[in-house]
Formats: structure tokens, C-alpha cells, sequence
């Protein structure tokens, strides 16, 4: 398996005319969870698709957990939920459960513990019809919890669930990963990728923009600084962090430079004269870096079609 | 081999637990007692002439209802409205997956697509079995109530023939449940999918039958249709289809053109949802 658990090499698909994934390649680590993101139809889905065999790649290749994506013997070891819940609609939450059990050769026991962990086991025996969206998306995951498989493909897992329902979901994948699983997870939620994924992989247009920590695709640290008069605070600055480093922007300076140099900067800004208005981290948030990659904007939608690896 | 296994047991939970499939099964126990019992016991206390039974002496009538013609009684009804009940389960069964998503679902469990559409025919066949076997246990309990009611001998028929006539019927139901299924996968859709398969069963094969003789060498075709097929094969075991029977009880094929050509048919429409779906990509 070289150290993967999912590999993906030039993967493309394409629908008559259009081009739904374009040449995507990407890694997933053991016990990492990976975050797929990328703006509604982007090409998330048509992916995650491929890599279960649930359709067939017009190019390129992949493979699951070292063997080929959708065969018997991986599919008994992957979880997944893709593009909505698919459910028998007159059978309960549970009893939708135990039919998969039986697919998958597990006891009901199974099915009563998934549904227990995404905290439908009170509801359980209320019709799949019945079901809110959220309680739906719910039975979604713990289809995929069931037989507790090595990986997991989650697509858009919190879609439809209210902020304590996103919170839970959260903390449920955080601790699946804990356990050891890994996870694959696609979203346009950006603050949730932020905050439970080790690594993303961007994409826009079918073409994977970017791969990456998500530290990685914020970039470096930099800081922001008010101060009066600007001219002096410039002079200091550019002493300090090194004449490429500062740039004027907002009413204020950009200094490309680490937290770590905010005291001394202070003490030479006092020190000059230069009343110091304020001073703080300047991290650029996720949303910024997708934007800047996806958008229309100056730096997107992305030209090159070649992935821009960060790591 | 465990996979199929595997997959016939979840199919087999979610059938059982599908109203569809008991709302169908029921309609065509009520079809054939109906049609099967009533109407002729009532024609025959009544001596009322009149209907589809005219002329029919009243001793036939009643020779019609008692245990000895459960055989023929058993598989009268199932070359149109019997195969045409199945169909639609067969169609309902394999087209809401589609609409539901749960083919997807099922196939992100683990069995190969082989396995997952060999599991949907196994539970299918278990549901042909069960129906067959259920519409022998009905019929023989009002046929031999009808010959307690008459002081006729309560009896058995002979097992040869009865068992003859449940593995036609099981021929003709799975016949037409795997034509549902292949129906069902193609349109991706119950709703399209029953209505083509309910016009095909219940109007196109008779208007073909109807001008098989304009054109040279339709009469072939037009003979060896599946629901001709399925009439003969009805008919080759003496099952009535003249008037006063059953409609969809046919004379054109000799019984073993007849079983020949329904197992073909079976195995054809089987193989065809098997290669659809093995190639197919769930979107």
C-alpha cells in the first residue's frame, strides 16, 4: 500500500462534451482525514465516485487501500456516503441497517450500535420517510460507520444538519480519526475543513488546485501593523524584517514576518517615536486561499492544469 | 458464493418488509380466488346463464372449482395477470432503486455487481416460490371447502399434476419478474417501467397475435412473444382458453416450444440486467 490509503493518479472523467474531473491526483495518508474541497460542482463527487467504482474513470488510475477502487475486497473495508443518503424508504433507520448488515455479512448488533453513535438509536424505528434531512445525512453516516472499515468517504457529511448537528458530526469524525480511520471528506464548508482536516486537496473546474496542510495553503505568517507616522514606522519596519519584507497595505504595513518578532518591532517602533496603533498576526483564513484559487479574481480560476503541490 | 448469500439475505429482509410486495401478492390471491372460484361457484348455484360461463352445463362448472382441476385453476390466471403482477414487482423491485439511491448504497457494501444483481434474482425467486406455493395452498383449501359445501369427496389432486402445474407457474412468474427486473434496470425508473411492461403484456402481444397473419413470417415472431410463450405452456397443461377461460391461455406452441422458449426468455432477461448493470455507471 506504500503508505497510502488512497492514490490517485491523472484521474478524468469525462460526460460527452464536458470534462467532470480533469487529471486529478491526489494522496490520502493512513489514519489522516483528508478534506475535498471544492465549490458545488467542482467535481468532488464525480472523484469520490471513481475511487468506489461506482463509476469508471475515462483516464488515469487509482487505487484504495493498494488494490483497485470498487472491488469486493476493498469495498469491505471502506465506508462511504456519497451524494445524499440512499435509503429503502418504507423500511426504518434500523431495519435500513440491518439490510446493509446483511450485504456486508455482520450481525444486527452492528446496525444497532452505528445508529447509536449518530445518536439515532431513539428514532431508529421510525420509517426512513419520516426522517428529517438531517437525521437522514445522520443514518448516512452511520451506514458508513458500519463494520468500522479502515476508510471513510464522506461526501458533504454535514449538509442539512443544523450548527449542534454540524458540531456533533465534527467531533464524531475527529474521534473516528482518533480511533485510528481514515477519513476522506469532500465540503464547500470551508471553516469545517479548517478545523478537522489535516490535509486538503482544492478543486475547481474538475482540476485539483491545490493539495496540501492546511497550514501549507494559508501560506506563510505575516503581520499587520498601524501605526502613526507611516513613514517612520516603514523606516523601522524595513530595518527589521528586511526591505522586501513591508509593503503598505489597509492604512497600515504588511510585514512578511513571524509573531516571534512583534516585541522587538514594538520596542524599536516606541523607542523611534512612532506611536504604535496596533499590531497582529495577519493569518489569511482557508476561505481566502480558495477564493483566491477558485474565484474570478486575478490568481483564478486556475490556468494551469496542473496541480500545485505544497507540502 | 457467500457474497450472493449475503446479498439474497438483505434483499430478501427489504422485500420482506416492502408493503409493495404484500399489497401485489394479495391482489393476485384475490384475482385468482375471484376468478379462480367465485364467480363460477356463484354461476353454478345460480344457474344464471348469462356472463362468460354461457352454455357451460353446470356440472363442468362446478368440476372447475372442485380439488381435482386445482392444477389447472393454479396456473390459469398467470400467463396475463399473474405475469403481468410480477412483472411490476420484478420492475418495482429493480427501478426504485434508482430514484431511492440505494443501488448505490448496496454496491458500496462489498458484493460484486454480479453478486448484488444475482442476490436481487435469488430473492425475487424466493418471492415467485412463495407466491406459487401460496396460491396451490389457497386454492386447494376453497376447492375442497367448495367440496365439503357440496358433499363431493375432499381430496387431493394427484401430486404429479399439481406439481407439474407449480413448476409452470414458477416458470411464468419468473419469466416475467426477470422481463420487470430487465425493465426496471433499462429505464432506470419504476413508473416508465411498469407502464411499458403492462402495456406490453396487456395490449401489444394481443394486437400482434391480432395481425400476426398480414404479414409473412410475423406469425413466427409473434408466436414465440413471451406472453404467447407463457399462454401455451398454460395451455399445454390443459388449463381452459377458450371462451369461458382464462385470457392468456393459448394453443399456438406445442408445451416443450413453449417451456423452451420461457426458459430462454428467463435466462435472456436475467443475463441482460446482469451485463446492464455490471457495465453501468451509477451517477
Amino acid at each position: 500500500m506504500d503508505g497510502t490509503v488512497v492514490r490517485a493518479e491523472r484521474l478524468t472523467k469525462r460526460y460527452a462534451d464536458r470534462l467532470a474531473v480533469d487529471s486529478v491526483s491526489l494522496t490520502v495518508r493512513p489514519g489522516e482525514v483528508f478534506g475535498f474541497l471544492g465549490p458545488n460542482g467542482a467535481g468532488k463527487t464525480t472523484t469520490l465516485r471513481m475511487l468506489l467504482g461506482l463509476i469508471r474513470p475515462s483516464g488515469g488510475r487509482a487505487s484504495v487501500l493498494g488494490a483497485r477502487p470498487g472491488s469486493p475486497a476493498v469495498l469491505a473495508r471502506v465506508g462511504a456516503l456519497v451524494e445524499g443518503p440512499g435509503f429503502y424508504p418504507y423500511l426504518s433507520g434500523r431495519d435500513n441497517l440491518r439490510v446493509l448488515s446483511r450485504y456486508r455479512g455482520l450481525s444486527d448488533r452492528a446496525a444497532d450500535a452505528a445508529l447509536d453513535r449518530v445518536g439515532l438509536g431513539p428514532r431508529g424505528g421510525d420509517r426512513f420517510r419520516s426522517y428529517s434531512l438531517g437525521m437522514k445525512q445522520r443514518l448516512g453516516v452511520a451506514a458508513a460507520l458500519l463494520g468500522d472499515p479502515d476508510l471513510l468517504v464522506l461526501d458533504e457529511p454535514t449538509n442539512g444538519l443544523d450548527p449542534a448537528g454540524m458540531a456533533d458530526m465534527r467531533r464524531l469524525l475527529v474521534d473516528v480519526a482518533a480511533g485510528g480511520q481514515t477519513v476522506l471528506l469532500s465540503s464547500h464548508l470551508l471553516a469545517e475543513v479548517q478545523e478537522i482536516c489535516n490535509r486538503v486537496g482544492v478543486i475547481a473546474e474538475g482540476r485539483l488546485v491545490a493539495e496540501g496542510t492546511v497550514a501549507d495553503l494559508r501560506g506563510a505568517d505575516a503581520l499587520l501593523l498601524r501605526a502613526h507616522p507611516l513613514d517612520r514606522a516603514l523606516a523601522v519596519a524595513m530595518q527589521l524584517a528586511g526591505d522586501d519584507a513591508v509593503e503598505v497595505a489597509d492604512a497600515g504595513l504588511r510585514l512578511d514576518a513571524e509573531a516571534s518578532l512583534v516585541p522587538r518591532l514594538v520596542r524599536e517602533l516606541v523607542a523611534d517615536g512612532v506611536d504604535v496603533l496596533e499590531v497582529r498576526a495577519a493569518e489569511r483564513s482557508l476561505e481566502e486561499v480558495f477564493f483566491q484559487m477558485t474565484g474570478p479574481d486575478p490568481g483564478g480560476p486556475p490556468s494551469a492544469p496542473t496541480a500545485q503541490e505544497v507540502s | 458464493m457467500t457474497a450472493l448469500i449475503r446479498s439474497t439475505r438483505g434483499e430478501l429482509l427489504r422485500l420482506y418488509r416492502w408493503p409493495a410486495l404484500w399489497v401485489l401478492a394479495a391482489t393476485w390471491l384475490t384475482l385468482n380466488v375471484v376468478f379462480g372460484y367465485v364467480f363460477d361457484y356463484i354461476a353454478y348455484r345460480t344457474g344464471d346463464s348469462a356472463g362468460p360461463n354461457t352454455g357451460v352445463p353446470g356440472e363442468e362448472l362446478l368440476a372447475g372449482v372442485l380439488p381435482d382441476a386445482v392444477p389447472a385453476v393454479l396456473v390459469q390466471g398467470m400467463p396475463m395477470f399473474g405475469g403481468a403482477i410480477l412483472m411490476i414487482l420484478g420492475a418495482l423491485a429493480a427501478g426504485s432503486g434508482y430514484g431511492w439511491g440505494t443501488w448505490k448504497t448496496v454496491l458500496t457494501q462489498g458484493p460484486s455487481r454480479p453478486a448484488a444483481v444475482g442476490g436481487t434474482v435469488m430473492a425475487l425467486a424466493t418471492v415467485v416460490l412463495g407466491v406459487v406455493l401460496g396460491t396451490a395452498a389457497v386454492d386447494l383449501g376453497v376447492s375442497n371447502a367448495l367440496a365439503l359445501a357440496e358433499s363431493r369427496p375432499v381430496d387431493l389432486p394427484p401430486a404429479g399434476e399439481l406439481l407439474e402445474a407449480v413448476s409452470v407457474g414458477l416458470l411464468v412468474l419468473g419469466m416475467w419478474t426477470t422481463a420487470g427486473m430487465l425493465l426496471g434496470s433499462l429505464a432506470r425508473s419504476p413508473a416508465l417501467a411498469v407502464g411499458l411492461g403492462l402495456v406490453w403484456a396487456l395490449v401489444v402481444e394481443n394486437l400482434l397475435r391480432g395481425v400476426s397473419g398480414l404479414l409473412g413470417g410475423l406469425a413466427v415472431v409473434t408466436d414465440h412473444l413471451p406472453g404467447t410463450a407463457a399462454g401455451s405452456l398454460v395451455g399445454a397443461l390443459g388449463a381452459s382458453g377458450q371462451s369461458g377461460g382464462a385470457p392468456g391461455v393459448l394453443t399456438i406452441l406445442p408445451g416443450t416450444t413453449a417451456l423452451a422458449a420461457l426458459a430462454t426468455y428467463f435466462v435472456a432477461f436475467t443475463a441482460a440486467t446482469l451485463l446492464l448493470i455490471r457495465r453501468r455507471d451509477l451517477a
